[in-house]
């Protein structure tokens, strides 16, 4: 393989792991402050990038961006505040089904909304033809806005959780609920805003990915199922170590087109899954105490 | 007696419907009642692994699928090349192949579809055991995110092998002659005998479980719903129970692929589909869990309406609806169903101030912990602590 065929597989493995990471980080928000995992995870990037790819052509690109990933963390709070929040008690199992019967919900409700046409965000910079060259290899720019997107998500969230009273009383809930709600802490609230940012979250990599991969109402579940792969790759709970396992899952991905026929690529991130999964757990970065930690 | 009353009814209807049915001039029926039949049997077998043993398999679509594909694809196989060799000879002398002219006239020689269902059978049994034995460690999420995974790789392989015919799937399939002059294939003049051996079918499905779960299995199962750790103190071999039914229940997939492979004569990527999996775990949902009746009604009612096309385009939609609306009418059927009775009795209206069990469920817990809740409480946060440290 030569340097540019490499380059050109490492910046699709970028993008790819970027989104992936988004998915993930949202995964890893609510499980930090519920214990479930919302198998509608997906959904909220497919979202995302749906309603800002309707929204684009009337308004200028920021603005049909802001909205979308607005509406998408008010349909995050309302699924919470909704359903689950009703199911809460009973147990894993229900909770699986409810979040699995949700993305299919909210998948179908896009479909009936938007058809099953494969659509676009337009591009930030530039447009489908315009490149930038590095080392032989070509690329889009915007390639630099996911970059750029994931790399704000992660540091803002670092801070937020580090500085903030709201992230500091999110991080007490995760910790100990009951402690938490003596100190005067709506763990309710709490669980409210971790599904409203995650929603967000998921969006906003909905829409920077979009221009690049487009969008298509089915694509929640796919999505869905890689970001657990790198959450569960990165352990649970753990969103730096999610975007570094996005990146490793996105790069494998792209760099197995190599030796797998395209068609099975998604069988190897799938494989990676499974022997996670079975081998350790708690993931690469995570350790057995913090895994022992949650109920589930 | 009580538990053989689904087997019973599904086979006296075996044989009554048919006549009852070209009675009413709804003959056309028949044919989505076998595919519903068919549908159900997978369902039952999801059944016993959710509803008795407490386990989620999100992949049941996947093992429907390596049965009705491996069964497809064998039985499809042209032997004629190889007639002189040995094995094929042996296959011969046992009646494992079948020969004859095709419709264009030519000769061919494949392996009969007794000898495929055979091989799709014990194919998804090795498979489910295979996976079953390292997944079934996991519980929750992680069990849930493992079957599903299993079930995409399942999809993937199969849209994207061209010698399963990747997008279209296969298509002429052979029809399964399981008797003399009885053929599993969806010809009209076939219609009634098919619908027929459907439901003696998914009878004899109903019968082993219904056996099953009252056996000591069944009791085993039931402890490893209520509690694991519990079950294994009892002495229960969780991991081997757990295994157990795993594979039933893809053996029941596989069984029901095969047959509605060769009844439609083809089959196609979308049956390994996640949506597919989906469903049957919404029927297991709707039938209450563990309740086999519930769920041998759910699947028969849900599959036939969708089948003869009464969602419309809201096909998936109804499935996922229904998810979430069983999940929150309560923690199970049974407990909705006596609550509406509760609040529909004329004895009920006058303390109808009372809390409902439902608000009441969480406030002794606030108030007055029961001495057993505090202690499964601090047992609960010494485990954790004894983990953490």
């Amino acid at each position: 393989m030569d340097a540019s065929l490499f380059i050109q597989y490492f910046i699709s493995g970028l993008t790819y792991g970027s989104i992936y990471a988004a998915v993930a980080i949202g995964f890893n928000i609510i499980y930090n402050a519920t214990g479930i995992i919302n198998f509608a995870q997906g959904e909220f990037a497919m979202l995302g990038g749906m309603i800002a790819s309707v929204l684009a052509p009337s308004m200028p690109l920021v603005l049909a961006i802001a909205i979308a990933v607005m509406a998408t963390a008010a349909v995050g709070v309302a699924v919470e505040r909704l359903v689950l929040r009703r199911i809460a008690r009973f147990g894993v199992l229900k909770m699986i089904i409810a979040t699995v019967g949700l993305s299919i919900v909210l998948r179908e409700a896009a479909l009936l909304l938007w058809g099953e046409s494969v659509r676009t965000v337009p591009f930030f910079t530039g447009n489908e033809v315009s490149s930038v060259t590095m080392l032989g290899a070509h690329f889009s720019p915007q390639v630099f806005w996911i970059v750029l997107s994931i790399g704000l998500v992660t540091a803002g969230l670092t801070l937020f959780f580090k500085l903030t009273m709201t992230g500091k009383a999110m991080r007490a809930c995760s910790a100990n609920r009951e402690g938490a709600s003596l100190c005067g802490i709506s763990p309710g609230a709490m669980v409210a805003v971790a599904f409203g940012m995650s929603a967000a979250i998921g969006a906003l990599g909905g829409c920077v990915v979009a221009p690049l991969t487009q969008t298509h109402y089915a694509l929640g579940s796919s999505l869905a199922i890689k970001g657990f792969t790198v959450a569960a790759f990165g352990g649970l709970g753990n969103s730096l170590a999610a975007v570094a396992a996005g990146m490793l899952l996105g790069m494998l991905e792209s760099f197995s087109i190599v030796v797998v026929p395209e068609a099975y690529k998604d069988v190897v991130t799938i494989a990676v899954l499974l022997a996670v999964l079975v081998a350790k757990p708690t993931g690469l970065f995570g350790s057995r105490a913090a895994g022992a930690l949650k109920a589930y | 007696m009580k538990r053989f009353i689904p087997a019973i009814s599904v086979l006296a209807l075996a044989f009554m419907l048919p006549p009852l049915l070209t009675a009413l001039k709804s003959a056309h029926y028949m044919t989505q009642l076998t595919m519903s039949a068919y549908y159900a049997l997978a369902s039952l077998g999801l059944c016993a692994l959710m509803g008795y043993a407490g386990q989620i398999n999100m992949g049941q679509a996947g093992f429907f699928a390596i049965g009705g594909y491996a069964s497809a694809f064998i039985s499809k196989l042209e032997l004629s090349a190889t007639a002189g060799s040995g094995p094929a000879k042996a296959l011969d002398a046992l009646g494992l192949l079948s020969k004859g002219l095709d419709s264009y006239g030519n000769s061919y020689l494949s392996p009969s579809p007794w000898l495929s269902c055979i091989a799709a059978v014990l194919l998804a049994v090795g498979v489910s055991a295979l996976i079953g034995t390292p997944v079934l460690r996991l519980r929750g999420h992680y069990l849930a995110m493992a079957t599903l995974a299993f079930g995409i790789v399942i999809e993937k392989v199969v849209r994207g092998t061209t010698a399963l015919g990747g997008a279209d799937g296969l298509s002429s399939v052979p029809a399964f002659a399981v008797l003399p002059g009885l053929e599993i294939t969806g010809g009209r003049a076939a219609r009634a005998a098919n619908f027929t051996v459907s439901w003696v079918v998914l009878a004899a499905g109903l019968l082993l479980l219904a056996n099953l779960v009252a056996s000591r299995s069944g009791r085993a199962l039931r402890a490893l719903h209520d509690g694991e750790e519990a079950a294994d103190a009892m002495g229960v071999d969780t991991a081997r129970v757990k295994l157990k039914v795993f594979i039933l229940g893809a053996a029941f997939a596989a069984v029901a692929g095969v047959l509605l492979t060769h009844y439609n004569g083809s089959i196609g990527p979308g049956e390994a589909n996640f949506m597919k999996s989906v469903r049957y775990v919404a029927i297991v949902a709707v039938g209450g869990m563990a309740n086999i009746a519930g769920t041998l009604i759910a699947a028969l009612l849900l599959n036939f309406l969708s089948l003869r096309g009464v969602f419309g385009s809201l096909d998936d939609a109804v499935f996922g609806l229904i998810l979430i609306t069983v999940m929150l009418i309560g923690p199970s059927g049974r407990a909705a169903v006596s609550r509406l009775r509760a609040a529909l009795s004329p004895k009920a209206a006058p303390s109808a101030a009372a809390p409902s069990p439902r608000s009441a469920a969480p406030s002794p817990r606030a108030a007055a912990p029961s001495p057993g809740a505090a202690a499964g409480v601090a047992a609960r946060d010494a485990a954790r602590k004894g983990g953490a440290s």
